[in-house]
């Protein structure tokens, strides 16, 4: 019997397997497809302040291996995510992780303070990476001091796991996760897209509405690879390593090179219950090497 | 909505590169409704990598059909399945056509490939006893696919079948020689379509309803990949895979989507 929970911080998952946000709605849409509560958890959409309608048509463009994304943080806002979604996560069995999104400094506090009140959040992720918007966004996420300040302010605010999820659009991603660290994240998410451009030879215009989106899925696994193994040399704290995650084969990876966790984001579209299908893979690797518990396999690469 | 594994029953090639598939699916056979679309896994690679949506084409007991011209890299490979192979499919997708309503008669107005909405709500159509005219354009003879439907006017770009000319201007002329009580115009064809349709059911203030076409990476509304900008809505946008793929005509911004 393999011991599959992973500590992130104070927060216990079931099994490193988490559905990334964006990528499972707030939980509710997938419910007759998915059994969530066989998950390690759920990051829910990025939530802001207000409400936000997106970015204009198109969104989305498939590319080799990958998809190309402007959605813009299209979301009902967090007034409505507590009317509407919370009672329903609450119901879940498994982890929720609420990830927010600010347009400012302010903003990431606003959105601690009113979510503090609420029941059914075990830990937040703090998007400093979202490349698809003009305000906040990448535009924090690649300015190592905003990011940390951002840290800081949220970290006074609760005492629930502090999740900050980084971008690879840097020159050098460890720098983050070590800013981070020093004021009080309990954990990093390693990667977020990558900033990807893609263009219609026919009309010689941009496919994107935004001209420029966020790269995931399978082409940007080297990648993101490379960064988690960049970060875990880096920083004591978790890492959720995410990145083009499409089997469990491709999970087991990310724990080798140093992901405590990982994160699943565009192999839902494909395929909702995948999650449910690595985590059973994960879980049947350690089986079969006879390892005792599967953080065993974190930071295992041989060199 | 369910994910099932689709045993391919039949594949047909009806010229050119439009193809007919045919698979068993009575979990999504005996739940779907008019204009509803399922979602199909393309392979288990890489790339292509998302699934691809299609409307139901008909469905015959418990099997159903789709109907796709093979011009991409996603349709081609699907193309080359073989009977006996499975599909990983999650479907009924979508919203549906609407059959309630303050009208007496229905119009059916395919453009393309979007005749593959049609046979579905002309089935139920029939069932209600609602009368009904349908309309078919493609670009030739050829492309014609007028399968499952009866008594069909054609509008040829080439004049090699039919009306010589669009669709739209086909319906149009219908509706100035003939007096239609109550008419009620259900369409499904490409951007310039839907927004003529559009602009002709606001100038014989007719109801319509048009299925929006969108490329999508989930299709049940959790990548929010599918806006369409509508007009006086409360939200700006809706999403086509789950607030559409019907949608009343008049509502659909067609500066961004016509």
């Amino acid at each position: 019997m393999v011991d599959t929970t992973v500590n992130i911080g104070s927060l216990k998952l079931k099994n490193p397997v988490v559905v990334a946000s964006g990528t499972f709605g707030y939980g509710d849409e997938v419910l007759d497809l998915v059994n969530v509560s066989l998950l390690g958890g759920i990051v829910t959409k990025s939530l802001t302040l207000k409400p936000r309608d997106g970015n204009p048509p198109p969104r989305i463009v498939e590319t080799a291996s990958g998809m190309l994304n402007s959605i813009g943080l299209a979301n009902i806002g967090v007034k409505k995510f507590i009317e509407d979604k919370i009672h329903l996560l609450r119901k879940l069995d498994t982890s929720i992780i609420v990830n927010i999104a600010g347009n400012t400094i302010e903003e990431y506090e606003e959105l601690i303070i009113l979510l503090e009140d609420h029941a059914g959040i075990d830990a937040y992720e703090i998007n400093v990476s979202c490349p698809n918007v003009k305000e906040g966004g990448l535009a924090f996420g690649t300015k190592c001091d905003t990011t940390a300040e951002i840290t800081r302010r949220v970290r006074k605010l609760t005492k629930k796991p502090i999740i900050v999820k980084l971008t690879p659009n840097v020159t050098r991603i460890a720098e983050f996760a070590v800013a981070v660290e020093g004021e009080g994240a309990d954990a990093v998410s390693v990667i977020n897209t990558l900033v990807g451009l893609t263009v219609d030879v026919k009309t010689q215009k941009p496919k994107l509405s935004t001209v420029t989106g966020g790269l995931s899925g399978p082409a940007i696994k080297p990648v993101a690879l490379a960064k988690v193994y960049e970060v875990y040399k880096s920083v004591k704290i978790p890492i959720i390593g995410l990145g083009g995650i499409m089997n469990w084969s491709d999970a087991v990876e990310f724990m080798l090179v140093g992901a405590r966790a990982v994160q699943v984001g565009t192999a839902n579209f494909i395929d909702p219950a995948v999650g449910l299908k690595i985590a059973d893979g994960i879980e049947q690797y350690c089986a079969d090497r006879k390892l005792a518990q599967v953080v065993d396999l974190v930071g295992a690469l041989k060199i | 909505m369910k994910q099932i594994f689709a045993k391919i029953v039949n594949l047909a090639n009806l010229g050119n590169s439009i193809y007919r598939l045919t698979f068993e699916a009575p979990e999504i056979a005996n739940t779907v409704a008019p204009g509803q679309f399922i979602n199909i896994r393309i392979s288990d690679d890489s790339y292509p990598l998302l699934r691809r949506p299609f409307s139901v084409y008909n469905k015959v007991g418990d099997k159903l059909q789709i109907l796709f011209n093979a011009v991409g890299r996603g349709t081609a490979i699907i193309s080359k399945r073989k009977e006996g192979d499975s599909l990983d499919i999650i479907g009924p997708l979508g919203n549906s056509f609407s059959l309630t309503g303050d009208f007496e008669n229905t119009l059916l107005v395919g453009g393309g490939m979007g005749v593959a909405s049609l046979p579905l709500l002309y089935s139920e159509i029939q069932v209600n006893k609602i009368p009904v005219t349908i309309f078919v354009g493609a670009r030739n003879k050829e492309s014609l696919i007028l399968d499952y439907l009866q008594n069909v006017s054609c509008a040829t770009d080439d004049g090699s079948d039919g009306y010589k000319g669009n669709v739209v201007s086909l319906v149009e002329q219908y509706l100035n020689k003939n007096d239609i009580i109550k008419p009620k115009i259900f369409a499904c064809g490409p951007p310039p379509m839907l927004r003529a349709i559009s602009k002709l059911a606001d100038k014989y203030n007719i109801l319509c309803e048009v299925s929006i076409e969108s490329a999508m990476a989930c299709g049940i509304g959790i990548c929010q990949g599918c806006p369409v900008e509508r007009i006086g809505t409360t939200n700006k946008y809706s999403l086509v895979c789950k607030d559409g793929p019907i949608f009343e005509s008049n509502t659909i911004n067609y500066v961004l989507h016509g």
